[in-house]
């Protein structure tokens, strides 16, 4: 699958969508390979403060449990309602699974992130 | 691919879940080739075998197979194996990977008293293919002369598959009819390829490590390392079946008959989690912020679609319909202890 290049990306195998300045987190296609079938994301709640670095959740697969490492400070503003019910579409779809959407308390972090070719090149290593 | 007992093995070739679901509805095949062989042949060899397992070799027909316990003085568990009754005096026991040296040492060691029987750790003339699943015999026939229907569970019978010497058994660890093969190594991807080829209409899958582990959980099937070990007694885990009594003398007896009498303190029960998680091997079972119980294997299953969890818990609270908590990293989640197994096939 392409790294889509719309997206900044994370060491910890977290994309990041930044519209204005909010930003939606999910995991990548890379990640939800290497965890395999995925039966439940665990997320915060609405309100609630997360940052960057520190995790703010946790994706349980049949094989294993992982940690969710937010790529960004800021305040969860959204919490994707669907994920309850139909974790598997983060293995289906992992660029169009948002997990949660965050208020973000400086936007111009984001520009530190990694982009498309960086992250690329990081998982080839 | 992950490394485990000195074997390079696969987790998943295209996902637990399909491959977990194909074995349930159709058939899987596995590479199970690191589990090992120890055979004991001599004309004591079923004496001899006797003394070191809990259930009853003598009583075994020539082509019989029987789950056991390789235990230690204790009552506990140096290994679960299954028997073989290859010929009169020629025993082989199929043993977990990871004990197959210690397990070896231990026979060779204590079956000495009883003389004229003598082991060999044979693993390495063994490649061991199981094919498991409802459609396995329809998708095994066409590449064997032996009648597949003639093998009854828990029994095996000697010929071929796809031109390739076999041992064929009507065993495996999936909770489902299925066959483990025997075959020699420099065969074993001739066969392998021969029973995915034959199974295309079928749709038979390989299957990894991780499919093995959820589907011989669902069918509660103990997971040496796990659910049982040296430090867990026989009665303790459930497996009181195992044990022919009027033996008088196997290793671990006189333990074992003192338990009988005077009761478990712990038993092994099924979980079904209620709250949301899965209880994972190693976290506590909790009763007012006390620990009072470990889980030893848990998962979410993708045929029952639940999680389910296996653990040791006190025996005042192992009666189906108890309510115990388990500690998931920190958060007490709720759990109902439930009957074993959680999957049993129907049997035509």
């Amino acid at each position: 699958m392409p790294y889509p290049t719309d997206l900044k990306y994370t060491k910890d195998h977290e994309w990041v969508r930044v519209s204005g300045d909010t930003a939606a987190v999910g995991i990548t296609d890379y990640a939800q390979q290497q965890l395999g079938d995925v039966v439940f994301v665990e997320l915060p709640d609405v309100g609630s403060t997360v940052t960057a670095g520190e995790s703010f959740g946790s994706i349980e697969s049949v094989k294993a449990v992982s940690e969710l490492f937010a790529p960004l400070t800021g305040e969860v503003v959204e919490v994707n309602p669907h994920l309850k019910d139909h974790p598997e579409t983060v293995n289906s779809e992992p660029y169009n699974t948002w997990m949660v959407r965050i208020r973000l308390s400086s936007p111009a972090a984001s520009e530190s992130l990694l982009d498309a070719a960086a992250y690329e090149a990081l998982v080839k290593e | 691919m992950v490394p485990f007992a000195g074997w390079d093995m696969p987790v998943e070739y295209s996902g637990i879940s399909a491959e977990h679901m194909a074995v349930r509805t159709r058939a899987g095949l596995f590479d199970v080739s690191h589990m090992g062989q120890i055979e004991v042949a001599g004309k004591n060899a079923a004496a001899a075998v006797d003394r070191v397992v809990c259930s009853d070799a003598s009583a075994l027909k020539i082509g019989q197979v029987k789950y056991s316990g390789l235990l230690t003085p204790d009552g506990t568990f140096v290994d679960d194996v299954l028997v073989y009754r290859m010929a009169p005096s020629h025993f082989m026991f199929v043993a977990n990977a990871s004990n197959v040296k210690k397990d070896y040492a231990w026979i060779s060691e204590q079956i000495k008293s009883v003389g004229d029987a003598a082991a060999v750790d044979s693993s390495s003339r063994y490649a061991l293919l199981a094919l498991q699943g409802p459609a396995s015999r329809e998708v095994l026939q066409p590449l064997t002369g032996v009648e597949l229907s003639d093998i009854k569970p828990y029994w095996f019978a000697n010929g071929e598959v796809a031109n390739a010497r076999a041992t064929i058994s009507r065993t495996g660890y999936s909770g489902e009819d299925g066959f483990e093969i025997f075959v020699p190594p420099n065969m074993a991807e001739r066969v392998w390829q021969a029973v995915l080829e034959s199974g295309r209409s079928a749709e038979v899958m390989p299957c990894g490590l991780g499919a093995r582990d959820t589907l011989r959980l669902e069918a509660a099937m103990r997971l040496y390392g796990n659910d049982i070990d040296e430090s867990t007694t026989v009665l303790e885990a459930g497996l009181d079946w195992t044990v022919a009594w009027h033996k008088t003398d196997f290793i671990g007896r006189d333990r074992l008959a003192e338990q009988r009498g005077a009761g478990v303190g712990r038993t092994l029960v099924g979980l079904e989690m209620i709250d949301r998680g899965i209880a994972r091997h190693g976290y506590p079972l909790m009763q007012q912020d006390r620990p009072i119980g470990v889980v030893t294997s848990g998962t979410q299953t993708p045929f029952l679609k639940k999680a389910i969890a296996m653990a040791y818990a006190p025996i005042e609270l192992a009666a189906p319909g108890t309510e115990i908590d388990v500690d998931i990293r920190g958060r007490a989640s709720k759990a109902r202890v439930v009957p074993l197994p959680f999957y049993k096939r129907s049997r035509k």
